[in-house]
């Protein structure tokens, strides 16, 4: 048994929390620099210049990406071969308190739905947790903001409807979507499952690295797809028109009962920020 | 590329034309949901709304000796009910991000007011521009509190004007937009 400490826990979330914060991945800068390069419009042209010169003030620490420093969603992996002998949700939640106060990020989570109190240290978490074989504690972490977020769905389509009705809810959630959540955006498809579990693949699909593909040939098929015909809807950086409307497409699926077929569609804007830690 | 420093009159903003890309200098007024709650019920405002632009946008906190943080612009359609009781009362330019409703634009044309967006998730480079912060309304609010910017050379784009253009592709049902 491998005894992870809270100290080592808090840490890990307060450096990575603001490491996202204030930069992009190398593969989704290389991607926007791509984007910029091939865009024909010249409007969608200078706001994805200052897409990635944003990126580089944010980089040196200027200021944090986006004012939307999001809600945070945990994606903890846990080895059955480590002991931990504290409360790892309220370890996460203190590691939220000194990322957001150190990292001067913005406190934008409520108590309640209709009270709506700022809890002033942007806690609680969002936390979804899972058993994994091994002695390793790895954190997926995410700061998800509102705009996108919002222009997210569920819709329980039926079996019937199959691949196109799939393309085609997809497509229609995008088009509605427009220039709100921020495109260029990354767009996370859970299929199967039930309810509540394609909403989960979906924000997973988000995380996976941008360079991945499914191994699944139709899988694999329909994220091409689905990624080039996003992209003739023309909506364009900020919804202004022009080539670069989604960067990539995500699609990860799971069994699910005879009758249903699930579709999660969650919209993750270009500031993208998300990292993995392992301990 | 053209040049704004509020208050505008009403010939500024006849000039916009969709798709500008526009470069303020001089004040501005941040206001998000809460503020525009109490601004429309609002008879004696810090500020004089005739010829202003506002900003829909809610900055992260100032680093030790910096003016402002992060400071991009939220969805303006949260806003849609509030504004035409200020456009009434003077507002000529909002400066947010993404469509607005269609009632909004009816008014926006009826008022002569323009509406702009700025570049979403581009609050560090935004920042940059503005040169000084002052809360002068409902400081209550905290980062929601209106605020008077001074900013310099600030880069948005011309996404609704008054000849009825508009910039957006995409934004409500597919069927009815082809
Ligand atoms: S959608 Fe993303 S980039 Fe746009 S304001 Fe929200 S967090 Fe920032």
């Amino acid at each position: 048994m491998r005894k992870i400490e809270r100290s080592a826990v808090i840490e890990a979330v307060k450096k990575t929390l603001i490491k996202a914060n204030y930069e992009l991945d190398e593969t989704l800068v290389s991607f926007l620099k791509r984007a910029k390069d091939k865009e024909k419009n010249d409007l969608s042209r200078s706001i994805l210049e200052d897409i990635l010169t944003n990126e580089s003030y944010a980089r040196e620490g200027f200021a944090p990406l986006c004012q939307d420093t999001g809600i945070v969603v945990v994606f903890a992996e846990v080895g059955t071969d480590i002991r931990l002998d504290f409360d790892l949700y309220k370890a996460i939640d203190v590691g939220v308190r000194q990322a957001y106060d150190e990292g001067y990020l913005r406190k934008s989570v409520v108590n309640h739905p209709f009270q709506r109190e700022n809890t002033q240290d942007n806690t609680p978490a969002i936390v979804h947790t899972k058993l994994v074989p091994g002695d390793r504690l790895t954190l997926k972490l995410a700061t998800k903001g509102a705009g996108s977020e919002n222009m997210s769905k569920v819709v329980m389509l039926t079996p019937a409807d199959g691949l196109e009705g799939v393309k085609k809810l997809v497509l229609d959630t995008v088009f509605d979507a427009g220039g709100r959540p921020c495109p260029p955006i990354i767009v996370g498809i859970g299929l199967g499952g039930n309810f509540e579990k394609s909403a989960i693949l979906a924000k997973e699909a988000i995380l996976r690295d941008l360079e991945d593909e499914s191994n699944d040939p139709d899988i694999r098929a329909l994220e091409r797809d689905l990624l080039h015909e996003i992209n003739r809807l023309g909506i364009g950086p900020m919804g202004v028109g022009g080539d670069t409307t989604c960067l990539a497409v995500k699609v990860n699926t799971y069994p699910m009962h005879i009758a249903s077929l699930p579709v999660a569609i969650n919209i993750q804007c270009h500031s993208a920020r998300h990292l993995e830690v392992v301990l | 590329m053209k040049r704004l420093t509020p208050p505008l009159s009403d010939d500024a903003v006849s000039d916009l034309k969709v798709g500008d890309k526009v470069f303020i200098t001089g004040t501005i007024y941040t206001a998000r949901d809460q503020a525009h709650l109490r601004l429309i019920e609002d008879d004696d405002p810090a500020f004089n709304l005739q010829g202003s632009i506002l900003f829909y946008v809610g900055p992260t906190p100032a680093k030790p000796g910096q003016i402002i943080g992060s400071s991009g612009p939220t969805s303006a359609y949260r806003m849609d009910p509030m504004s035409p009781p200020l456009m009434a009362r003077g507002v000529k330019a909002m400066i947010g991000k993404g469509d607005r409703s269609d009632a909004f634009r009816q008014s926006m044309i009826a008022h002569n007011a323009v509406y702009l967006i700025a570049t979403g998730g581009a609050g560090a480079l935004l920042s940059s521009r503005i040169k000084s912060i002052k809360p002068i309304m409902y400081e209550d609010l905290g980062p929601e509190a209106i605020h008077e910017l001074y900013v310099e050379d600030f880069p948005c784009f011309v996404a609704y004007d008054v000849h009825g253009n508009q910039l957006f592709k995409g934004g409500g049902p597919r069927e009815e937009k082809k």
